[in-house]
């Protein structure tokens, strides 16, 4: 694959993550459980689709053949998109809708912080400008998982099941092939291991002041990079989609 | 008072070109982090400000309406009390 192959689906991947976890969490709106969670998820929501506007925009400039970013980013089918299957796992409740933040904001405030050095200076940009945001979302997930597991009884309980649930799906924060081969050896990516420890870290430490016990099963799924998803995928694709697809060239 | 209700929060905030903190409203927190965040939420979206500071609400103490009348009609006429029977020199902009 030559460079920019690479580079447009390493952009892609990460705007598919903000794009389906924005999708997620507006789900939320008029359903919060609290006004002001309500507000704050929905912002959460628009700061990732604001993320995923500037990734798409890259994405297509470096593609180059007249597909714009809205086409880009609804109108695939389910195996051309190559987020994360912990970002398209279902809201449920506010306790797993934080577990899954939780763990997604803890790499990202990572894996952003380590791409304003990237030798591509607009992946660098957009990394900077996400980071402010993501710095914001990782401290609203840590201090409701702390709320939380250290709780009441039954705050607690139910934390720590979204907790374990969704550790299966961490392992693929950290999923690397030739792509990441490709853009590492031009400085362009990072290799993703060199993020493990401080993450691992840093959830363990959030945890412990939860009362709560870092998982230790060794379920460890994946496929959602190479397009095979989940079950989930689809509904959610079938709902972000449609207005898309049933008014073709829609402007707003 | 309800004991499952989070208690309120009385929130102020100083706009960019602001000297002071203004209160914009109020809302509900378990715990003053929480009740930072939630107005940084709610009360900064549009870029409102750059500093927030919460009060517990039951932390504020207030004048009784019922007082209004002792407590602020007696200075309304008393014109001296104000500064503005100096002449201000020309070329002093603020006073």
């Amino acid at each position: 694959m030559t460079v920019k192959e690479a580079l447009y689906t390493y952009v892609v991947r990460i705007a598919d993550d903000s794009l389906i976890l924005g999708q997620r969490l507006a789900e939320w709106c008029g359903h919060g459980p609290i006004l002001e969670e309500d507000i704050a998820l929905t912002n959460i929501s628009l700061d990732l689709i604001g993320q995923a506007t500037n990734l798409f925009q890259y994405a297509v400039t470096l593609e180059d053949n007249g597909r714009t970013e809205d086409q880009l980013a609804f109108l695939r089918v389910d195996r051309e998109y190559s987020n994360l299957l912990l970002v398209e796992q279902p809201n449920k409740d506010f306790g797993y809708t934080i577990a899954r933040q939780f763990y997604f904001d803890a790499f990202r405030k990572l894996f952003f912080e380590a791409l304003t050095n990237s030798e591509d200076t607009q992946l660098a940009a957009i990394a900077e400008k996400s980071l402010k945001e993501t710095k914001y979302h990782l401290k609203h997930s840590s201090e409701w998982i702390i709320r939380l597991g250290d709780g009441t009884e039954e705050s607690h309980q139910r934390i720590q099941e979204a907790v374990n649930f969704h550790w299966r799906f961490t392992h693929e924060l950290f999923f690397q092939n030739e792509v990441d081969k490709t853009l590492i050896e031009l400085g362009i990516g990072l290799d993703l291991a060199t993020l493990f420890d401080d993450w691992k870290n840093y959830v363990s430490n959030v945890l412990q002041q939860a009362t709560l016990e870092l998982p230790s099963h060794s379920f460890k799924l994946e496929g959602g990079r190479t397009g095979m998803h989940s079950e989930h995928l689809g509904y959610l694709l079938a709902e972000m989609q449609y207005m898309q697809r049933a008014f073709p060239n829609l402007t707003w | 008072m309800s004991s499952k209700e989070w208690p309120l929060w009385e929130v102020f905030i100083r706009s960019k070109q602001g000297l002071s903190h203004k209160h914009v409203g109020s809302l509900r927190a378990a715990d003053a982090t929480m009740a930072i965040d939630n107005a940084r939420d709610v009360y900064t979206r549009r870029s409102e400000g750059i500093s927030i500071w919460v009060v517990e609400s039951k932390m504020v103490s207030a004048s009784d309406p019922k007082d209004s009348d002792a407590f602020f009609e007696p200075s309304e006429d008393k014109i001296y009390r104000h500064p503005t029977f100096y002449d201000v020199p020309d070329g002093i902009s603020h006073m």
